[in-house]
């Protein structure tokens, strides 16, 4: 073949495949069109599944897996709260591999997390971590996702204590297990305990998407804690001038507050018109915030 | 063209004699077993077990023929030395590569338009009727023949250029690659490094998207396809077929037969 | 000056083995040789030789290292070559799930002719090579010899004015071997120019207007039969019996070949009459004295054995 067939060739490869690119764009619209969300999940049934994987059950857990941190990583970059999907998938999974560890780990923190940050359905959480604990009972690690689960979104003190307490009897645990154990045990929800909880998933957790959302919580901990001590200056101000602030600067001018203060992103935070501080409205740190019942 | 045709004919009759075509009964006994079992057992979802059952099989066996055979079209006739006397004839070599292309997709196409058949007769058996909505299995089918021929198409180029067996791995990976394109587009957003992330999605748009013809779900629940789709998955075929049948030519252009 | 039908210029092919491809094996040297249009050219060489390289070359089966080569006046990389000869390969193969006919229908199809002419060819080609009864047999059930004829009956298919021929005559058996030379003695009478490869030296003395010896990727030597072996002949033969009462022949007799009762002796042809009177002497009855020629055969196995010892290094490659 002379060089100019080469060319030829190589053009025709190139423009060829420029088409395909055009092409698989739209094809992309078409096909969100046609709810690609049934089709990604047509077998639902873990039994099902497990049986049609003969011998390769790991294997095709691995790619329910992928499947699974896929279908929170879209989620999460399309800024959708609808998680549904999430725990079949983990179920799936799940019964496919029961030694297959970030399941539980990504999988409780992710199903018990409130909306917008996950399905909020902490129940489910501590379903798939008691399954793993029958598979895994050494696993003291799936303790400390249960205590979280308990402590962070159930609320449930006692039982987060008892997990946490269970799982400290194993040697390899954490040795600040126990004590964090008593202290709940005691104290129940404290702003200290959930910075420490927090901050530990944050050094240690190995997966991308649970290190950043442990540290969305730290930031938005930080946030109220923020929050709080600012209503305290405005309560201050309201004391000294017989009337509460509208403005930041109002705070500032007064001597109060050396400068604006900003939340984790850099975002100054702001008073509402009852003089009560808020996140500023364009942080990101908004998107996960829990808007309590009523507010808008 | 006529020599191309000629070649084509010649591979369809292979195929024939060589009785390919007997999956027909296996894929007919499927259907009709199946056809029986759920009309006796359920009630409500007759049409999306029939249709995926139908599809899924018709599926498998045109990719089992595709991958197969397609691997085969070329090598076998270097290895049987059948392809000597046939190359001192007045027909290019990339008359020939065509020629058998399109001879196997002519043998999928009857196998497939068969298969479809038996999966609407299974289908009237069970429902009593046929309606509108299920042109939408007609066009599902049509899909994976679009696919099939890019198989062939991939499994003649690999065997352009190294062994049977290679050839068959290459395929059958480029296949399962190709239906994991949504998968590595999607895998950005801090689990990965960027670079990577942007490196995967070029490959994404590069590997032979196999999702693309996979319309099974939203024909066993009877939802409509657009006509943009089925225009656009059309010319996505035919445009990469011939990337990969363009390559296979170059490269058989140039082979030195042993 | 005479038309060539072949004409070869410089045709060097190396095959590439090894690891990677990275070595190379020089199966054809430089080779330059001209087929004359209308001429049967006998290929001679020791299996491995470069034969069946230098035909899968012309038929572009394989592309040369260096050289090139021309078929009626078109480089052979022009298709329409193709339209003028006939190819068999050496052991062919054809699709076994094809009768003969249909193969041939085939075939016929890349020569644009008309049904029915594809047709009337056909059955002409079944009826030369003697396979009319079999045209209805799928090829599967062919024995090698039957799949040869079919080989042929394709390679003149199209009545191509060059027809080239590796080791047509193996796997044949005698009436097969005569049959495939009555083919090209034909086709020699018709005018076509025949190139055929053998390693049957008999076939060759016996049909070809000149030869080509070719070893070790090395054109040895091209000529007519006569002309390589040379005319000068080399002895004499005499053939003769004795009766059991003869006396002894004394010395003459040692030297003599016994089969049967015969017994052959070769002598110079100064020597031949004083051969012949004693002989005669002892009793002999003699019974023919004929001349003896250098065979293309010694020719060949001194070429051959001349590579062997000079070149040690050329590996003769295994088939």
């Amino acid at each position: 073949m002379s060089s100019k067939n080469y060319i030829a060739l190589f053009l025709f490869v190139l423009l060829g495949f420029a088409g395909v690119w055009r092409l698989q764009e739209r094809i992309d619209v078409q096909q969100s069109e046609v709810a690609r969300e049934d089709d990604q999940l047509m077998l639902r049934s873990s039994k099902l599944v497990k049986g049609l994987s003969l011998e390769y059950a790991p294997l095709v857990a691995d790619i329910y897996w992928t499947r699974v941190v896929q279908y929170f990583g879209n989620k999460q970059a399309e800024n959708q709260v609808d998680l549904r999907l999430l725990w079949p998938l983990l179920d799936v999974t799940s019964v496919l591999d029961p030694q297959l560890m970030p399941v539980y780990h990504f999988g409780s923190t992710f199903l018990s997390d409130a909306s917008p940050r996950g399905a909020g359905r902490p129940d489910l959480a501590v379903e798939l971590l008691e399954r793993g604990l029958r598979a895994n009972p050494d696993e003291w690690r799936l303790y400390y996702d249960l205590g979280f689960v308990y402590y962070f979104d159930m609320k449930d003190y006692a039982k987060a204590s008892a997990a946490l307490y269970e799982g400290s009897k194993n040697p390899k645990a954490f040795i600040w297990m126990k004590a964090m154990a008593a202290k709940i045990a005691t104290e129940g929800n404290s702003t200290e305990t959930s910075n420490f909880l927090w901050q530990d998933v944050y050094n240690t957790t190995k997966d991308p998407l649970v290190k950043q959302n442990a540290l969305r919580h730290l930031q938005l901990l930080r946030a109220e804690d923020d929050r709080k001590q600012i209503d305290v200056l405005a309560d201050e101000y309201q004391k000294r001038f017989g009337r509460r602030p509208v403005r930041m600067s109002e705070l500032v001018q007064s001597g109060l507050l050396r400068r604006e203060p900003v939340d984790a992103l850099g975002y100054p935070y702001i008073l509402s018109e009852a003089g009560r501080a808020e996140l500023n409205l364009k942080t990101p740190l908004r998107d996960k915030w829990i808007k309590a019942p009523g507010s808008k | 063209m006529t020599r191309i045709g000629t070649v084509a004919l010649n591979t369809f009759r292979e195929a024939v004699r060589d009785r390919v075509l007997y999956n027909l009964v296996f894929f007919a006994l499927v259907m009709m077993a199946a056809a029986i079992l759920v009309g006796q057992i359920s009630i409500g979802i007759e049409q999306i077990v029939i249709v995926s059952l139908g599809l899924s099989a018709i599926s498998i066996i045109g990719l089992l023929i595709s991958v197969f055979i397609g691997v085969g079209l070329v090598s076998k006739e270097i290895d049987k030395r059948t392809l000597y006397a046939l190359l001192a004839k007045p027909l290019r070599r990339w008359e020939f590569i065509l020629g058998k292309f399109a001879g196997l997709v002519l043998t999928l196409t009857v196998n497939t338009a068969a298969m479809a058949a038996g999966l609407f007769l299974a289908l009237f058996y069970v429902k009593r009727s046929l309606e509108q909505a299920d042109t939408v299995v007609l066009i599902a089918v049509y899909f994976i023949l679009l696919k099939l021929a890019l198989v062939v198409a991939l499994a003649m180029l690999f065997s352009c250029f190294t062994t049977p067996l290679l050839a068959i791995l290459f395929t059958a990976g480029l296949y399962i690659a190709g239906l994991f394109v949504h998968e590595m587009r999607g895998l950005q957003g801090g689990l990965i490094d960027p670079m990577l992330g942007r490196l995967l999605r070029w490959i994404s748009y590069l590997l032979p998207n196999f999702e693309n013809f996979d319309v099974m779900g939203a024909a066993a629940h009877g939802r409509v396809i657009p006509g943009a789709l089925i225009a656009q998955n059309t010319a996505y075929a035919v445009v990469y077929c011939a990337i990969v049948l363009a390559v296979a030519m170059a490269i058989f252009s140039q082979r030195n037969l042993k | 000056m005479t038309e060539l039908a072949i004409d070869i210029e410089n045709l060097t092919k190396d095959y590439p083995y090894g690891f990677l491809h990275l070595k190379k094996r020089r199966s054809l040297e430089s080779l330059t040789m001209q087929v004359q249009a209308g001429e049967v050219f006998g290929f001679l060489g020791p299996n491995g030789a470069g034969k069946s390289t230098t035909i899968k070359l012309l038929m572009r089966l394989i592309f040369p290292t260096a050289g090139s080569a021309r078929i009626l006046g078109k480089p052979i990389s022009d298709i329409e070559m193709h339209r003028d000869i006939g190819y068999l390969p050496e052991q062919p193969y054809f699709y076994d799930y094809l009768t003969a006919a249909e193969l041939l229908d085939y075939f016929a199809r890349f020569h644009d002719f008309t049904a029915a002419e594809r047709r009337e060819r056909v059955q002409r080609m079944l009826k030369k090579v003697g396979l009319e009864s079999a045209g209805r047999i799928q090829l599967r059930k062919y024995s090698k010899g039957m799949l040869q004829r079919v080989g042929l009956a394709q390679a003149i298919l199209h009545d191509p004015a060059v027809v080239v021929l590796d080791e047509p005559m193996s796997g044949l058996d005698p009436v097969g071997r005569r049959e495939v030379r009555d083919i090209i003695l034909e086709l020699k009478k018709q005018g076509k120019t025949v190139l055929f490869s053998t390693h049957i030296l008999s076939d060759a003395e016996m049909l070809c207007d000149r030869v080509g010896v070719i070893v070790g990727g090395k054109l040895q030597g091209v000529g007519a039969p006569s002309e390589l072996v040379g005319v000068k002949a080399q002895g004499m033969e005499i053939l003769f019996e004795l009766p059991a009462d003869a006396a002894s022949g004394g010395e003459l007799l040692a030297q003599a070949t016994r089969t049967g009762d015969r017994y052959r002796l070769q002598v110079e042809e100064s020597g031949l009459y004083t051969a012949m009177e004693r002989l005669g002497a002892a009793g002999a009855k003699i019974l023919s004295v004929t001349q003896v020629k250098p065979s293309l055969e010694e020719y060949f196995m001194h070429l051959v054995e001349a590579d062997r010892a000079q070149s040690a290094a050329v590996e003769v490659r295994a088939k």
